[in-house]
């Protein structure tokens, strides 16, 4: 179950034996054609975010378009405060990410090295927390958040993920510290250093590649969460980029070039984010699942 | 836990004559520290709501500064009663099949494929190349996934009937307005956005497999349907387990897609548990019922993974007495 660092396996050439046959040329056309049918609506969009209205209705949206047109992408932008919503998105995403993270260590270090009593309830407790339905708690956090005065405040929805998320990042983490050395704990002891100081100073570096995993892992989940930020945000001003876009949907003024761009606008900091993360992040997907 | 303690201490002090060094606690006891703030921060925003939300459940409320009623198991037996309830449950058997069985069975094809097949003849980075392209969807934040989709198959200005249209189509469907066609696209939407999970998992597992196998049986003659079949299968059956289980999960509990493309209509065909306790604790204020629809959903997704988990368990013991 630990996150070992999967090696990424050195780039294997074809090998002589199998180069042989023509069948493979249909597989490989057969895989690239279910490659492209999966990017098929990404590439409609791209295609059609911009282009204008009448360009539109006239030829299709497979047409290429005749010049350029930025109204659409500028009425989103305008409409939406984008610029607002990024901040509120990068704001809330990137706390929850390094309090998530934190607090994850914190735990695992307590359950992992520290091996504390009752530890298997403690994990399985965090396991089944990650399976509850968000519904289940969200009327009485709703609540809550109001009588503390932070109803439609980026903090309810700060201080929910950080839990939410760390609650997954315990789990993973406790695992990876029961398997760290003891050898290095001991000869820290040895030289008289604290459990604070053995964290910082022996555990933190050593898991700092999971670490930034989980970190990454916790940004883009919550940046892409829901249903949670939908409740607790109520105001235009406080919304995260989902909600915004989501919220315009039946408006008038979002004919196709304006869906599209905005769409591809709030996609856009995502897709830059897997682009600059992505070795690290299919190394994290695999994490938990493999022995 | 503090009479253990405790214990120990009155021990450690009648221990204090011996010149051994005195140990006041057990070990582990110098780490509860560093457990505390997760634990209390825990039982604030997981524990509490939790039992609230079941509390809820047994009132019949309307939110705000209304006035609470009890009324028992009042909301558990109206749920009995209630078409639209069984309804949403019904769909959550589709929502597994688009996000579990289907994105599973297509993934482990494509994820063998590309390893197996491709990754062998074309070399390795053109099956990455693909399986980047395949898990794409699944870095979109949801609610951008559905806006585009709501617009592709939208019924007037939608990509999908303009095309429909050109090509001589008169009467394109509505795809997510009528009630015939608004559950298969939605599948058909999830499938989508799934599909990349299952086939980066299962080839990162394929990669875990011991390549003297696959070449064993190769030199045997077995075929590569055999091999799929008596190699890849069992192999990455921890893996299988993992997808199944956390897709399940997934399937009992979406959200998203549904807000966006459809709102659980037309005529709740594609109504789902957690849309319809969203829509009594916001929209209809029937709080108690809403909490009662989310302890009934809570309920079954814990029982679903606990199946899910001990015929794991099972499997993996079946496989070790094997040996």
């Amino acid at each position: 179950m630990a996150v070992e660092t999967i090696k990424a396996p050195v780039a294997s050439r074809p090998d002589a034996r199998h180069r042989t046959g023509k069948a493979r040329w249909f597989v490989l056309a057969a895989a690239v054609l279910v490659g492209l049918l999966i990017l098929a609506p990404i590439l409609i969009m791209v295609l059609n975010a911009f282009k204008s209205p009448s360009d539109y209705s006239q030829n299709g949206p497979l047409s290429w378009p005749h010049g350029l047109y930025f109204d659409g992408l500028k009425a989103f932008w305008e409409r939406v405060n984008f610029p607002q919503k990024l901040w509120n998105s990068i704001f809330i995403s990137g706390v929850v990410a390094i309090f998530g993270t934190l607090l994850s260590l914190l735990n695992a270090y307590a359950i992992g090295i520290g091996k504390i009593k009752g530890r298997l309830w403690v994990v399985t407790l965090f396991l089944l927390a990650t399976m509850l339905p968000q519904e289940a708690l969200i009327y009485p956090l709703f609540t809550m958040a109001q009588n503390v005065g932070l109803g439609n405040s980026p903090w309810s929805v700060i201080i929910i993920f950080t839990v939410i998320q760390s609650a997954f990042g315990t789990y993973l983490l406790a695992s990876v510290l029961a398997t760290f050395p003891k050898a290095l704990l001991e000869a820290a002891a040895l030289d008289g250093a604290g459990r604070w100081t053995v964290l910082w100073k022996v555990v933190f570096p050593i898991v700092r590649p999971t670490l930034s995993v989980l970190m990454i892992f916790f940004f883009i989940w919550t940046w892409n969460e829901f249903f949670i930020p939908l409740v607790m945000l109520t105001t235009n001003d406080t919304q995260t980029i989902p909600i915004a876009l989501a919220s315009l949907q039946g408006d008038r003024m979002m004919d196709a070039p304006t869906t599209n761009a905005g769409a591809l606008i709030s996609l856009v900091p995502a897709l830059i984010f897997f682009l600059l993360f992505q070795r690290t992040l299919t190394r994290g997907v695999t994490a938990g699942s493999v022995k | 836990m503090t009479t253990q303690t405790l214990g120990k201490d009155a021990a450690a002090k009648q221990q204090a004559a011996t010149p051994r060094p005195k140990r006041k606690a057990p070990h582990w006891v110098a780490y509860l520290p560093y457990l505390l703030p997760g634990l209390a921060a825990f039982v604030l925003v997981i524990g509490i709501p939790l039992v609230t939300n079941i509390m809820y459940s047994f009132q019949k409320w309307k939110g705000g500064m209304a006035p609470h009623t009890w009324v028992g198991l009042d909301n558990y037996q109206a749920l009995l009663h209630d078409d639209a309830f069984w309804t949403s449950f019904r769909n959550s058997i589709s929502m597994i099949v688009a996000m579990v069985i289907v994105p599973t069975i297509i993934g482990l094809l494509l994820a063998s494929v590309l390893f197996d097949y491709l990754g062998k003849r074309f070399g390795s980075r053109t099956a990455s190349v693909l399986r980047a392209t395949y898990y794409l969807p699944q870095i979109l934040p949801v609610a951008v996934a559905g806006v585009l989709w709501n617009w592709i198959l939208n019924a007037q200005t939608g990509a999908v009937n303009e095309i429909l249209r050109s090509l001589g189509v008169d009467n394109p469907p509505n795809w997510l307005g009528s009630p015939d066609t608004a559950m298969p696209s939605v599948m058909l939407v999830l499938v989508w956005v799934q599909i990349g999970y299952p086939v980066v998992i299962f080839m990162s597992a394929l990669q875990r497999v011991d390549p003297e196998l696959y070449e064993a049986a190769e030199l045997d003659g077995a075929g590569w349907g055999r091999r799929f079949r008596a190699i890849t299968l069992p192999q990455i059956k921890p893996e299988t387990f993992v997808v199944v289980l956390t897709c399940t999960v997934a399937a009992l509990k979406v959200f998203g897609p549904i807000y966006v493309l459809t709102r659980g209509g037309p005529e709740g065909s594609t109504l789902v548990p957690s849309y319809y306790s969203y829509l009594n604790f916001f929209d209809k204020s029937k709080v108690g019922y809403g909490a009662a629809i989310a302890t009934v959903l809570t309920l079954v997704i814990v029982l679903v993974a606990v199946v899910i988990l001990v015929v794991q368990a099972r499997s993996e013991r079946k496989e070790a007495e094997g040996h």
